[in-house]
């Protein structure tokens, strides 16, 4: 088709949508809604991803060894801990090393408190090796392994920590998945709907299209264009909510819960976006398309 | 140029709203079809327009068998017959320059042509000067000129009308009459459907009577008697 007739039933397609206010008006709602929604999911699944991954670089495994093992011994296992595809990093922790921690910690002020172990180190069965994990998920799978290796006493483990982590991601993920995909499903059911009630008000106007020669790409455009445009409204609306709420919200967390900002940090409202924009502008456009393609093929048969 | 050869047409089990109609039409001619309402005319139209599938028989245009015109291929086909209505069917939201300009946008004329041509028409048609109006500030003559302006701007060789002096006065009725035989005048077939037998008979053209989906009589001009 020429430029001219794209522009042509681009317009008459935005002249669809005009027409049609109420069905317009009602899809780009939910559509709207559906983005909306996606995008709070989207930040806040993304945002606690960061916190999992900062949470999981605190959480250490820490492997104690048998009493009187050789040095070599304790190298063999730090050898096999490397092996480890799921370890991110281990160090080696000396007793006398865990002795001098366990002091800062607990007689940091007084540290003449200290002095009555000064010749013998109550901790010289403490050495051991501290391993992050880059996933934490794995980490039972790694405990089991360590607690297998020969000259391995005991192995420390957060797995409260762990497990509750990696459950709420996944919790998040799937309510909000399950979610955004009922809306989907509804913003098409609309869309159709809405481009529908096009076709249906102007049946005549497409019947005298056709006895004039139109070919069916040019019938069907328009309404093409309407549900697209309908899910592009619907997609850039709730994008521009989003933006402002997010910093709006960032700024919020951080002034009354002033203690959060030690423990995480949110994610800056580009980084969201510059994935968040494209997603769900391909969503909108996607959407509308589908919806309107759905209603073309029942009822225009042209 | 038209050809129908025992052309039946049922709509549903039953009598045949066409019943094996043969009839030869050659370029340039202006032909009249009169029948009582309900005896096929309009099937006739349609069967033309390929909206509708002969039950029997074959439809020849310019030579092209038109059960061989695809799905596809309509489109370029009816671009070769400009058709009218007793009602009109104009679009109620656009003036009349847009409703004569819509059948060249909906073949995808260039933008420069329509623009030269849609003034050319509505001159022929003798409404220059109304091209703002909107259909609904028109009389009904007035209206169906516009109709016959957007059937004929993409230059059919064909024109049908159905009915399209039926809902006109009998003044309206004989200026619509005339500007089709100025078109047919000018080259194009034209074929009309209609009920308005003293405009037939003064107009002295070839007539064929369709009565319950037989065509009964088929004359040319001077022969037509009642
Ligand atoms: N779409 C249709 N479905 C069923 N029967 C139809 C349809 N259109 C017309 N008919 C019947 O076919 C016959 C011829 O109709 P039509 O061609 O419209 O006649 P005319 O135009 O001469 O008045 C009539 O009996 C009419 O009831
Ligand atoms: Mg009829």
């Amino acid at each position: 088709m020429k430029i001219s007739t794209h522009v042509y039933n681009v317009g008459q397609g935005m002249k669809n949508v005009w027409r049609n206010k109420l069905f317009s008006l009602a899809s780009i709602a939910t559509m709207s809604a559906c983005i909306f929604l996606f995008g709070i999911f989207y930040s806040l699944g993304t945002n606690f991803q960061a916190m999992v991954k900062t949470a999981e670089e605190g959480v250490a495994v820490t492997v104690f060894f048998d009493e009187g093992i050789s040095q070599a011994q304790i190298d063999e296992i730090g050898n096999e801990i490397s092996k480890r595809a799921e370890v991110s990093e281990y160090n080696f922790v000396s007793a006398d090393d865990a002795w001098a921690t366990f002091q800062e910690e607990y007689f940091g002020d007084n540290p003449e408190l200290a002095e009555g172990f000064a010749e013998d180190n109550p901790l010289a069965n403490s050495a051991n090796y501290e391993i992050y994990l880059n996933d934490v998920s794995m980490q039972p799978t790694l405990v089991s392994f360590l607690e297998g290796l020969d000259g391995v006493r005991q192995v420390n483990q957060s797995e409260v920590a762990a497990k509750t982590l990696t459950d709420i991601n996944s919790a998040i993920t799937i309510i909000s998945m399950g979610i955004v995909v009922i809306l989907l499903a509804v913003s098409i059911f609309l869309i159709s709907n809405t481009v529908m009630v096009g076709i249906s008000v102007r049946r005549e106007e497409i019947a005298i299209m056709k006895l004039i020669g139109a070919k069916d790409a040019f019938v069907r455009q328009p309404f093409v264009v309407e549900g697209i445009m309908i899910g592009l409204i619907g997609s850039i609306i709730p994008l521009i909510l989003l933006f402002f709420m997010y910093e709006e919200v960032i700024k919020y967390m951080a002034s009354e819960f002033n203690f959060l900002s030690n423990m995480v940090s949110f994610i800056p409202v580009k980084t969201i976006f510059t994935t968040l924009v494209p997603v769900s502008l391909l969503l909108g456009v996607g959407i509308g398309w589908i919806g309107s393609r759905v209603t073309l093929h029942k009822h225009l048969k042209v | 140029m038209i050809r129908l050869d025992h052309v039946s047409k049922s709509y549903e089990a039953g009598k045949p709203a066409l019943d094996d109609v043969t009839i030869h039409i050659d370029p340039g001619e202006f032909v009249f079809v009169v029948g009582d309402s309900g005896s096929g005319k309009s099937t006739l139209i349609r069967l033309l327009l390929k909206e509708l599938e002969p039950t029997k028989g074959k439809i020849y245009i310019n030579g092209q068998d038109l059960k061989k015109v695809t799905h596809k291929k309509i489109p370029m086909y009816r671009r070769n017959v400009g058709v009218v209505f007793q009602n009109f069917r104009l679009l109620p939201d656009r003036n009349v320059y847009e409703n004569v300009a819509f059948a060249m946008k909906v073949i995808e004329s260039p933008n420069k042509e329509i623009k030269k041509k849609v003034p050319t028409m509505l001159s022929l048609v003798g409404l220059a000067a109304k091209y703002r109006s909107m259909p609904k500030q028109l009389s009904g003559g007035e209206q169906q000129r516009v109709a016959i302006a957007r059937a004929l701007v993409n230059e059919p060789k064909i024109l049908l009308a159905d009915e399209p002096t039926g809902n006109l006065d009998p003044t309206n009725a004989w200026e619509i009459m005339g500007l089709l035989e100025e078109i047919n005048k000018r080259g194009t077939t034209v074929i009309v459907v209609t009920h308005n037998m003293e405009i037939v008979k003064a107009m002295n053209k070839r007539v064929i009577t369709i009565k319950k989906g037989v065509v009964v009589s088929d004359v040319g001009g001077d022969d037509y008697e009642d």
